[in-house]
């Protein structure tokens, strides 16, 4: 497999054409945050706080770096003014769904981001697809899933599949950025009030 | 909805699960909702995750996972039916019907939605029921209207 050389944040990095820019930046150290990054998963791109900018000269293009591969003579910043900003509104957007989750809270204090600049709309999903991946993917149970679309669209468990597979598994409950209970409620919800 | 018939469907698109939309769409318009156990079927025929096809079944308006009537109608309150009295139109089928938007009546008759826009707005205000545009409708039209269909 062929090399290739780029730059990140003044560092050379020698990657592999099948690397992401994330998992390049990882590999000599540089933490990018991520919500809805796992390494046995495959890149799903959704959280958008691992943004990062491509120096393109005269102007620069933001790209999603868990889902960009990486590319030969690439010159990338993981910090800048901009993606600061940028980083803090999609936190204060989250925490209005998680106020009081530790992972956001953590990342907010270094973003400078208020919990409360957006009115509470405490859904606690961040829609991140990990407990769904992760049990498609790993674990190839398919017991939950999204359902609806846009603001309304949250997961919830097959009935049939979560009575049998989840009590025994639950292992995407620590998954979860916002709160590990939030599977746990609606796993309940679904074995104690199936949907019809 | 019989399971051979669902059967026949997927046959027709090849059994693939690429074929998904396309066989939900079909029992949609043949069955007019989407059962729980038409579902399953499609699950176990298609080798698509129950998850999968949720999602896609909630994401979708043209799928529904309840019962319509026999009559849909849609009111449309894009701008131009708007300025020109949708919303008396929508507020007279909602009084002679019983039922809000998204809803279908008990005897499973009607059932009731808004759409944003139906690309005839030189006719507005437009109700299109099953399919066939009725436009330029007063309130009093509209109730003669609803009343042809059975």
């Amino acid at each position: 497999m062929s090399e290739i050389t780029l730059t990140i944040d003044g560092k050379k990095v020698t990657a592999t054409e099948d690397m992401t820019l994330l998992d390049a930046a990882k590999s000599v150290g540089i933490e990018i945050p991520t919500l809805c990054h796992h390494k046995k998963l495959e890149p799903f791109g959704s959280c958008r706080l691992c943004t990062v900018e491509l120096d393109k000269g005269s102007w620069k293009q933001l790209v999603v770096s868990c889902v960009y591969t990486v590319e030969e003579g690439l010159t990338v910043n993981t910090r800048s003014e901009k993606l600061d900003r940028i980083r803090k509104t999609i936190l204060e957007l989250y925490l209005a769904h998680a106020p009081d989750s530790q992972g956001l809270s953590k990342l907010a204090e270094e973003y400078g981001a208020d919990k409360d600049r957006f009115d509470k709309a405490a859904s606690f999903c961040i829609h991140c697809g990990l407990c769904v991946r992760y049990c498609a993917e790993v674990k190839q149970k398919n017991a939950v899933g999204f359902i609806d679309r846009g603001t309304r669209k949250e997961i919830s468990f097959i009935p049939e599949i979560a009575s049998k597979e989840c009590w025994s598994c639950k292992e995407c409950f620590p998954l979860c950025p916002t709160e590990a209970l939030q599977a746990a409620y609606v796993l309940v919800e679904a074995l104690r009030f199936p949907r019809s | 909805m019989t399971n051979e018939r669902i059967d026949e469907i997927v046959d027709k698109y090849g059994g693939d699960p690429s074929t998904l939309i396309q066989v939900l769409i079909d029992i949609q318009v043949e069955n007019r909702w989407l059962s729980k156990e038409s579902l399953e079927r499609v699950s176990e025929r298609l080798k698509v995750p129950m998850t999968r096809i949720q999602h896609i079944a909630t994401f979708y308006k043209a799928f529904s996972l309840v019962p319509k009537g026999r009559h849909e109608v849609n009111v449309c309150m894009g701008t131009a039916c708007h300025v020109r009295g949708a919303t008396r139109v929508l507020d007279t089928l909602e009084g002679l019907t019983g039922i809000k938007p998204g809803e279908t009546d008990a005897d499973l008759r009607y059932s009731l939605e808004t759409v944003n826009c139906l690309g005839c707005c030189a006719l507005g205000p437009v109700v299109e029921i099953d399919g066939k545009m009725h436009g330029k409708l007063t309130p009093a039209q509209t109730a003669e209207v609803l009343k042809t269909y059975e």
